[in-house]
């Protein structure tokens, strides 16, 4: 009996939340894997203390560093012009608002006549793409310029503000890159889940919306998170068309100070706006990362 | 058997828990060279976390794995050389849909182990006769049935010429009358010497191929012994019970 060598311990024993000591090369690797650790924070810390010295000194050490900083990034110029340019941040923040909900609405629309099968539906999936494949290469400037004074033109409404034909042109063109994202986490939900859901009867519409939608847009979440922070500093582009945002009270306060300072503050207010969506989209894709890939250690 | 054969792995007093929840209790277990070793036991007994924690993809609380005396779980080892020394079959076969059925089975060789894409397709093309898949070579997994794609995924793993190969419950996801395919070329390489662990539900084959078996129960080894004699004539009560469970 001796090639089997029973380790049976009692089921008893077994269910018990029995705390075992480490062994003693479990601790040394353990603490290894500690010595390992401090000395990466430590080298990311170095290096990174080496780089900011040797950025900062080319910048500060620069022969026109005074000029620059007189003009760029003068404190009591910036103070002085960041309440009307939050003003007009005000009204990039409302159209990207409203600008999102359209873009997210008629671009899942536009995905899904795509998706539609059968002739009855050729004119319908020939004019999505239409329409993607020409706001896709369309600037946005353009899109701007068009929408923004070619429809007011046409009098079918009484004057609209600058602000609503800039949301209807970034609804244009956004739609059109979000409706092919769409599209791509629609083709990337494997066949097999449709026949599934057709299986049990349900319609192309249901399966659509119960089954391939859901597990799509779980895909493509993170590219979408990536458009939304394009738009929202595309926002600022709806200056050109008159409206007073950030980027057009900027350019006023610049206009009359003679200084640019006003320019860096709206920069660096629509940098704040994008960042908390920047870190978002980093959380979220972590999290969908650690629930759908199991095995994460390769 | 001649000399006392060489021992290809060792486990001694693996630990690992998900949280409060401890599914090795440590865990001990020697294969010797040439040895088809089965481990049976019900679901979450801790079979599969057993195997991945030898192929290094689940890290373990405590405890060593030698592999031919080399501690491996180590955190100072190179765990990309030690994974080339060792081939892992899945229950899903994992096939990689976007190579052809001859690149999945070359891939590592190319990639990993540096040899010739030539000189590794000559070899691949060798692997898929043998399983009578030589037709298939440019075709792409999904064309396969799935017995077909797990034969392939054996070869891929084999292809390497592993130290040890470990086998995940690898007809669990098969029709039956695909299985059989499936046993008989584990078989097969099983008699050509191949040192195997696999956590398997074919009490039949484990019978028939496993030099001997082990059966773990909520991350303990309840018994372990030659085949036949396991089979047979178990000590434990729960072997016996479990066994009165899966027989058909």
């Amino acid at each position: 009996m001796t090639p089997s060598e029973p380790t049976s311990a009692s089921p008893a024993a077994a269910t018990a939340g029995d705390a075992v000591a480490p062994s003693a090369i479990e601790l040394e690797r353990r603490a290894y894997r500690e010595s390992r650790r401090r000395r990466s924070i430590l080298v990311s810390l170095l290096s990174t203390i080496v780089l900011a010295i040797a950025l900062g000194s080319v910048v500060l050490g620069s022969p026109g560093w005074e000029q620059v900083q007189q003009t760029f990034f003068n404190p009591q110029v910036a103070l002085d012009s960041l309440p009307r340019i939050l003003e007009g941040l005000w009204l990039n923040i409302q159209v990207l608002v409203f600008a999102s909900i359209l873009v997210a609405v008629f671009g899942l629309l536009i995905a899904t006549l795509r998706t539609l099968r059968g002739p009855v539906w050729f004119p319908v999936r020939v004019l999505a793409a239409g329409y993607t494949d020409l706001f896709r290469g369309l600037p946005l400037i353009i899109v701007l310029y068009l929408v923004g004074f070619g429809i007011p033109g046409l009098e079918f409404t009484e004057r609209m503000p600058a602000a609503f034909w800039g949301t209807i042109a970034l609804t244009l063109t956004y739609s059109a890159y979000v409706a092919e994202v769409f599209r791509a986490g629609i083709e990337a939900v494997h066949p097999s889940q449709r026949l599934a859901a057709r299986s049990l009867g349900l319609s192309h519409g249901q399966s659509m919306r119960r089954v391939v939608l859901p597990q799509a847009v779980r895909k493509v979440t993170p590219a979408l998170m990536n458009d939304f922070v394009a738009m929202q500093k595309d926002v600022g582009l709806i200056s050109v068309l008159g409206a007073v945002d950030a980027v057009r009270a900027a350019q006023i306060e610049t206009a009359q100070t003679f200084n640019f300072t006003p320019y860096v503050v709206a920069g660096l207010l629509f940098v704040l706006l994008s960042w908390p969506t920047i870190r978002l989209t980093d959380w979220v894709t972590a999290r969908m990362r650690a629930r759908e890939q199991i095995g994460g250690i390769v | 058997m001649s000399a006392p054969a060489e021992t290809v792995l060792s486990l001694r007093g693996i630990r690992r828990s998900f949280g409060e929840v401890e599914v090795l209790h440590g865990i001990d277990l020697d294969i010797a060279a040439h040895e088809v070793v089965a481990l049976i036991g019900p679901s979450g007994s801790g079979k599969s976390t057993l195997l991945r924690a030898v192929n290094l993809t689940e890290p373990i609380d405590d405890g060593v794995v030698l592999l031919r005396g080399e501690d491996i779980s180590d955190p100072r080892v190179n765990v990309d050389r030690v994974r080339a020394r060792i081939g892992l079959v899945f229950q899903h076969y994992n096939l990689f849909p976007h190579l052809s059925v001859l690149d999945n089975v070359t891939l590592a060789s190319r990639v990993v182990h540096g040899l010739r894409r030539a000189e590794a397709e000559r070899r691949g093309l060798e692997l898929l006769d043998s399983i009578g898949l030589a037709d298939f070579a440019t075709s792409f997994p999904d064309r396969l049935s799935g017995g077909q794609q797990q034969r392939v995924a054996i070869m891929r793993a084999i292809a390497t010429n592993p130290e040890l190969l470990l086998l995940d419950e690898v007809t669990s996801a098969l029709d039956p009358e695909l299985v059989g395919e499936v046993l008989a070329l584990i078989r097969s390489l099983a008699e050509a010497g191949t040192t195997i662990l696999m956590a398997t539900h074919e009490m039949t084959f484990a019978r028939e191929v496993a030099d001997r078996v082990v059966l773990l129960d909520a991350g303990r080894v309840v018994e372990s012994g030659p085949a036949a004699q396991f089979f047979a004539n178990p000590r434990e009560e729960r072997t016996r019970a479990f066994l009165s469970r899966v027989a058909r």
